[in-house]
């Protein structure tokens, strides 16, 4: 043992603190780190502030501190009499806004868009949160069950027949256009130069359309002696019923296991007849407000609500279109979706406006607002079909290949296997389509319809409301509404996507 | 005894399959012949309800209209245009206007977009947030909105001609447009725009041939010095041997208006900041994932082989972040013409509005102007993909180098 003091050097005394290490934490590290660590940085951030102090100062001081917020009419909102320079005109958004949400919808029937936008709040929010039970059951209400009822609820009348009138109808009018195409050929064989072919094909055609109008006999004359009875639409729907139950029984394999689906189509009639019921559409439904009434924000929604509704199965039917090994239908879906993204979508509008009631028939009117809900349905399915084609495209070989092995046919692989991973895939990239569906609905004002920038633009030319910040005004309140919409679907967009890269992420 | 191969059997009927329907087989060739014949019922209605639909309505199919005078008047032509020039002559001149519109706003809408993803990617805590706040405001509001909003709102609150807002003299704004000088042609143009176009055409001779020598030889020329003279000294030594190339008519208010220089008319105006606003929030997003896409050790890498940080970014990160940016910026080049038509909204005389719109109401031959109409557009876009779809094949063909 060696006395400790021998060794060669020990510190006898402690050592100074050191001080500090600088704060890289924090507001005041923020500060030091990212806003104030060099010449160039000092300026960016003085510039940066200057920014924000010319936007974000007289926007705020517009908005709320020299707003007028209560009024009867302009008077209220000018400067001379309000005794400052007025910013944000708020009476004139309150005497509107009626106006803005429900266009001219009758104020005596308001309470059904409200009853539909509680409906629609009802339904998607479930939807949405990922923790929750029963996704198939909610879409399908949201997708299929909601628009039928929002339908009959904004809309309003009811239901002369049902599935089977409905079946009987278009099948009778399928039949004809068949009969009547092979009449024109026959009548055209009389003058034509390949008249023998001619004839051949026209009498072939209708050949055909008579044996269809035989075989689909039985289901036309059922219709005929259902519609004469007392109570048409239930009888109607109780023959509907019984024949959809027993096909979905026997399709789902009989007494041995189709126990299930008879089970869930019974129950599934058995809502729609509580449907029908409640809303009374036997009895000629709530009183029919007509298109050209709506207006606002409705419009805005149910455009934007429809054409979510009905491009996802266009999209998805033409990916798997120009997927297909069949070379007519994948040119064809080709074709398809590189016309509609190469057109903007306002001549699109036009086109839907203009051109498709050309080629309808003379007799069939169609709504002005159904025309452009139309157009926007194939424009954003076109969109839609590369977004699910990306998904498809993600999708190992090795699914389809391990489903073929287990002998799934293409129908059985595509909808149980492929798709749903394929979908949950492109979530993202859906919703961001949804997000520029919503902005685009505002052009549907270019075309007639007074959706909520149009019902704005309109109110604009109101000489009872008319200020140098009425404009102003009424574009910081659609702006709000606009941005409110998109930005939380962007969120949520952005929270899938973290959501299914959770696996990704170090 | 030797056995030979036997021949493979004849594959006629599996070759005339695979010809009819593809690798699906004797099913594709039945649902082929199915959907050929729905298309076919489909396109017969459509033709033949169109056809009793015009008798109706006593319009002549075909595109003779385009010979007839179009009666009314444009606000803003690129071509000399009256009233009583053809339809076909209205098409040209809205094509011209739509295309001048995106031209210009293309180009904002780059500059901006760059400014914007720069701020984003700034180590400035602030400047990125503000950047981030324009993009976020900006995308989440249709476009449709910003235009009408321009140009309701913002330009309609402008004074009148009289009190207009002066740019230090030389250009006025006010709710009629954008008055600007306008360059009139002197003696010494010809010379001027020669030794122009000289310079530029010399100098980048010069830069093929330095660029040659590095790449082939390994020689550096400094070249910047003969540029700079090429495509400055050039052209100002030509003017002051020959006078000045232009000058310009300043705009001078004569009672209620402008007289001299040239209008902008506020439609332009209103259309071109809130398309070049708008696209410019998406540039700005696809440069900043390009810039970010490329990895951070290339800078490092960059370093380490001793190039400075400028040239850091221009050999090796830019080059890298170009192939990611622009496919999707071409993209959005796209948007942009296509949302030009917008100006029907406000009146601005683009090929939707002038051709589609008020042609379309005094002829009403719907099919074929909306058909043109579309067209030209798909044209349009069509051609860029198939440019974009060469510079795809470039860029993998380098890649695989």
């Amino acid at each position: 043992m060696t006395d400790i003091s021998s060794s060669s050097f020990v510190r006898q005394d402690l050592l100074a603190e050191r001080p500090a290490p600088i704060k890289t934490t924090g507001f005041i590290g923020l500060v030091r780190t990212r806003l104030f660590n060099s010449p160039t940085n000092i300026l960016l951030t003085i510039v940066g502030a200057l920014l924000l102090w010319f936007t974000v100062i007289p926007s705020v001081r517009f908005l709320i501190v020299d707003a007028v917020w209560s009024g009867q009419d302009r008077t209220a909102c000018l400067a001379e009499n309000a005794g400052f320079a007025v910013g944000a005109c708020w009476p004139y958004i309150q005497a509107k806004l009626p106006q803005l949400i429900y266009g001219f919808y009758p104020e005596a029937e308001r309470w059904r868009v409200d009853l539909t936008m509680l409906l629609a709040v009802v339904l998607l929010l479930p939807l949405l949160v990922p923790r929750l039970p029963a996704k198939g059951l909610n879409a399908g209400l949201f997708f299929v069950a909601f628009p039928v009822v929002a339908f009959f609820l904004l809309h309003g009348g009811g239901i002369k027949g049902f599935g089977l009138s409905w079946t009987a109808g278009l099948l009778q009018l399928f039949d004809e256009s068949i009969i009547g195409a092979g009449q024109a050929l026959l009548s055209l064989s009389k003058t034509s130069a390949i008249a023998p072919l001619l004839w051949v094909v026209g009498s072939l055609i209708v050949l055909v359309g008579t044996a269809i109008s035989w075989l689909i006999f039985p289901l036309t004359w059922l219709r005929d002696y259902v519609q004469v009875m007392g109570q048409p639409v239930w009888a109607d729907f109780g023959i509907t019923a019984a024949i959809v139950s027993l096909i979905a029984f026997f399709l789902a394999g009989g007494i041995r296991t189709g126990g299930r689906a008879l089970a869930s189509s019974i129950a599934i009639f058995i809502a729609i007849a509580i449907v029908i019921k409640l809303m009374g559409l036997d009895r000629g439904g709530l009183p029919i407000v007509t298109t050209n009434l709506w207006g606002g924000l409705l419009v805005t929604l149910v455009v934007s609500v429809t054409g979510i509704v009905t491009s996802l199965p266009i999209g998805i039917a033409l990916a798997l279109g120009r997927r297909s090994t069949i070379p007519l239908i994948r040119i064809f879906s080709i074709a398809f979706i590189e016309f509609w993204r190469g057109v903007p979508l306002i001549t699109v509008l036009f086109f839907a406006t203009y051109m498709l009631p050309l080629f309808l028939p003379g007799n069939f009117t169609v709504d002005g607002l159904v025309r452009a809900l139309i157009g926007i349905a194939l424009f954003t399915g076109a969109y839609q079909a590369e977004n699910v084609r990306g998904g498809l495209a993600a999708i190992p070989r090795g699914q389809g290949e391990a489903a073929a092995a287990l002998g799934l046919s293409w129908w059985k692989t595509t909808s149980l296997i492929v798709l749903p991973q394929a979908l949950r895939h492109v979530i993202p990239n859906l919703v961001n389509s949804f997000i520029s569906l919503f902005k685009d609905t505002s052009l549907v004002s270019i075309v007639a319809l007074f959706d909520l920038l149009g019902s704005l633009r309109a109110s604009f030319s109101d000489p009872k409301w008319s200020t140098p910040s009425t404009a102003f005004t009424g574009f910081a309140f659609a702006g709000i509404i606009y941005f409110i919409f998109c930005f939380g679907m962007s969120r949520y967009s952005l929270f899938v996507e973290r959501r299914l890269n959770a696996h990704r992420r170090s | 005894m030797s056995t030979e191969a036997r021949k493979p059997p004849a594959q006629s009927a599996l070759k005339i399959r695979r010809i009819l329907g593809g690798k699906a087989g004797w099913n594709g060739v039945a649902v082929q012949f199915a959907f050929a014949a729905i298309l076919g019922w489909i396109g017969y209605e459509i033709v033949s309800n169109a056809r009793a639909n015009l008798e109706n309505q006593h319009i002549a199919a075909g595109f003779g209209f385009l010979r007839n005078n179009a009666g009314f008047d444009v606000n803003q032509t690129l071509i000399p245009y009256t009233g009583s020039d053809t339809f076909l002559r209205v098409f040209v001149v809205g094509l011209l206007n739509t295309l001048v519109v995106s031209v210009v706003g293309i180009v904002f809408a780059t500059v901006i977009g760059f400014i914007v993803a720069l701020c984003r990617l700034s180590p400035n805590w602030l400047l990125s947030r503000v950047g981030e706040i324009y993009v976020e405001v900006i995308r989440n509001l249709p476009v449709l909105f910003q235009i009408l909003f321009w140009y309701l709102a913002v330009l309609a609150a402008l004074p009148n001609p009289r009190q207009s807002i002066s740019l230090f003299g030389i250009a006025f704004i006010s709710n009629r447009g954008l008055v600007v000088p306008s360059p009139i042609g002197q003696s010494g143009l010809v010379p001027f725009l020669a030794m122009l176009v000289f310079g530029i055409v010399a100098s980048l001779a010069l830069r093929f041939h330095a660029r040659r020598a590095l790449f082939q030889e390994g020689r550096m020329i400094r070249i910047w010095p003969y540029v700079l003279g090429l495509l400055f000294g050039l052209p100002v030594a030509t003017m002051l041997v020959f006078g000045l190339p232009f000058t310009f008519e300043l705009p001078q208010l004569k009672g209620f208006n402008f007289a001299g220089g040239s209008r902008i008319i506020p439609e332009f105006v209103a259309l071109t900041v809130a398309l070049s606003s708008y696209t410019a929030a998406f540039i700005a997003e696809i440069v900043r994932a390009g810039i970010l896409s490329v990895h951070k050790g290339q800078m490092e890498a960059g370093a380490s082989l001793g190039l400075s940080r400028g040239a850091t970014l221009r050999l090796i990160v830019v080059p890298q972040a170009m192939r990611v940016i622009v496919p999707p910026l071409t993209n959005q080049y796209l948007n942009l013409t296509k949302n030009s038509s917008l100006a029907v909204a406000i009146g601005y005389p683009d090929l939707v509005s002038v051709f589609a719109g008020t042609s379309l109401s005094q002829t009403g031959q719907a099919i074929e102007i909306i058909a043109m109409t579309m067209g030209i557009y798909l044209l349009i876009s069509l051609l860029t993909s198939a440019v974009m779809s060469v510079y795809g094949w470039r860029v993998s063909r380098s890649l695989g180098a």
